[in-house]
């Protein structure tokens, strides 16, 4: 750890940081569209039957505010949808072919040894432990998240194909339970890449303003200093 | 060991930086007027969605899949048309499927002839766009098999269906017509069809979503120009494939 501000080193390549804030405009895009597609028909499973899983937003409860929908009406949240889709995927894709062939993945993907690592972070932030535990680019736990959030993005395109094709990609809607299943995991992303956002944004605002500045311009002047 | 100290306090985020959390934000902000793209932005998606349709048919081509004809039944069929009322035919005796365009031999069906075809009947999955699916078993002549007694031209790449339900009709790729399991339906759950869903027949198949499958048949066209449809011209995907 350092106790002096350190000169600002290049903490995040021109690519990763184009393609972080590409996603993030396409991630609410998609979301904000995807629940106008969805408000067409605000439940899960077949049309006047019920399907036992838990839905607080299903349409007799609670409905999606207009506030937060994307297209106006079900062609336009479609075609929002099916037209962000693309650059979603191909920005997500070139990042992780970049962590991948770059080597950077080393410092980002969550591995079996880094549970030490994220133990230590849980009790440093439930204050059980005072000092911070030394940490390279990334921490166990900022690790996990990353990690959890490029497979989120996996499955959140998996299933979006999985719904778009049930029977063209026959395999793939099987593959998360059949067609209802399916819009059911891609629904369950959606919530869950909105947790993540919100999670993410905090911890930025209150752990580590120095690493917004970090993936704006890539220079990082912040305490975890190490680039491993 | 203290914390060190942080180079700016958290509370202190340049306006610049922090536009930058609040772009991500836009699309909302957008979305609160419903914003369709704009005239802008609406080529752009009229691009993508096109080469999607293009891609639907590529895949379709290369997987060529069918759905499972035997599934359990489950859900309810929603009747739907776009009339004031349900669409009835005042004398069905005198209904035709006027069969023509593009084709050698242009035929009128009567019922009875469609009736003496040889059907195929399954249960399978119907997808709505809206996001509903229903699985319920149809019976009809396979489109194939009007498509062998009119015999198209060449130059037929469309088939266009019309309907007496207010002028409601879509446009179809050749290669999805002839799907082997694309039927024209005069049979539902066991039953002859009613005119909840469309009697005396209608376009039915698993493969494209439901606004494809037109209801109230009266006339299917081969064609060399893309048909619209009736929602398709109001921004629903054109190929709407599954």
């Amino acid at each position: 750890m350092t106790s002096a501000p350190s000169p600002a080193a290049i903490r995040h390549r021109p690519l990763v940081r184009i393609t972080h804030w590409l996603n993030a405009v396409f991630l609410v895009g998609m979301i904000a569209s995807g629940l106008q597609i969805y408000t067409a028909y605000a439940h899960i499973g077949y049309h006047g039957a019920t399907f036992n899983v838990p839905n607080p937003f299903d349409g007799s409860r609670a409905a999606i505010p207009e506030s937060v929908r994307l297209g106006g009406w079900l062609a336009g949240g479609l075609r929002w949808h099916f037209t962000l889709a693309w650059p979603f995927v191909l920005t997500g894709l070139a990042y992780v072919l970049f962590l991948v062939f770059s080597g950077e993945w080393r410092a980002l993907v969550f591995r079996p040894r880094d549970i030490p690592g994220a133990w230590q972070m849980t009790r440093y932030y439930l204050r059980l432990r005072k000092d911070h535990p030394p940490q390279g680019k990334h921490n166990p736990l900022q690790k996990s998240a990353y990690t959890f959030a490029i497979v989120l993005a996996a499955l959140s395109i998996a299933t979006g194909f999985a719904i778009a094709k049930p029977i063209q990609l026959a395999f793939l809607t099987s593959l998360f339970g059949g067609y209802e299943w399916a819009r059911y995991w891609h629904f369950i992303t959606v919530w869950t890449f909105t947790a993540f956002i919100v999670a993410h944004v905090i911890m930025v605002i209150v752990a580590d303003p120095a690493s917004l500045r970090a993936i704006i311009t890539g220079r990082y002047r912040g305490r975890h200093t190490s680039h491993e | 060991m203290s914390e060190p100290p942080l180079l700016r306090p958290p509370a202190i985020i340049a306006r610049r930086e922090f536009l930058h959390i609040a772009l991500p934000a836009l699309p909302i902000a957008l979305a609160a007027c419903g914003w369709t793209g704009g005239k802008h932005l609406q080529p752009v998606f009229d691009r993508v969605i096109a080469a999607n349709n293009t891609l639907g048919e590529g895949l379709l081509s290369v997987r060529h899949a069918q759905a499972n004809p035997n599934q359990v039944a489950r859900g309810d069929m929603p009747s739907y048309f776009i009339s004031q009322g349900m669409p009835i035919l005042r004398d069905p005796a005198s209904w035709r499927l006027d069969v023509g365009g593009l084709v050698r031999k242009p035929t009128q069906f009567t019922a009875e002839m469609i009736a003496a075809l040889p059907h195929i009947s399954y249960t399978i999955t119907h997808h709505c766009v809206e996001g509903w699916s229903v699985v319920k078993p149809w019976s009809g002549v396979p489109f194939a098999t009007f498509a062998a007694l009119v015999e198209p031209l060449p130059g037929a790449k469309y088939v266009q269906f019309d309907s007496f339900d207010d002028g409601y009709m879509n446009g179809w790729d050749m290669a999805s017509a002839m799907h082997p399991q694309t039927i024209l339906a005069d049979a539902f759950e066991g039953k002859p069809i009613t005119a909840a869903h469309g009697a005396p027949l209608r376009l039915y198949s698993p493969i494209k979503l439901g606004y494809k499958l037109t209801k109230y048949l009266t006339k299917v066209t081969f064609t060399d120009k893309k048909p619209g449809g009736y929602w398709e011209d109001q921004g629903y995907p054109w190929f709407g494939g599954l």
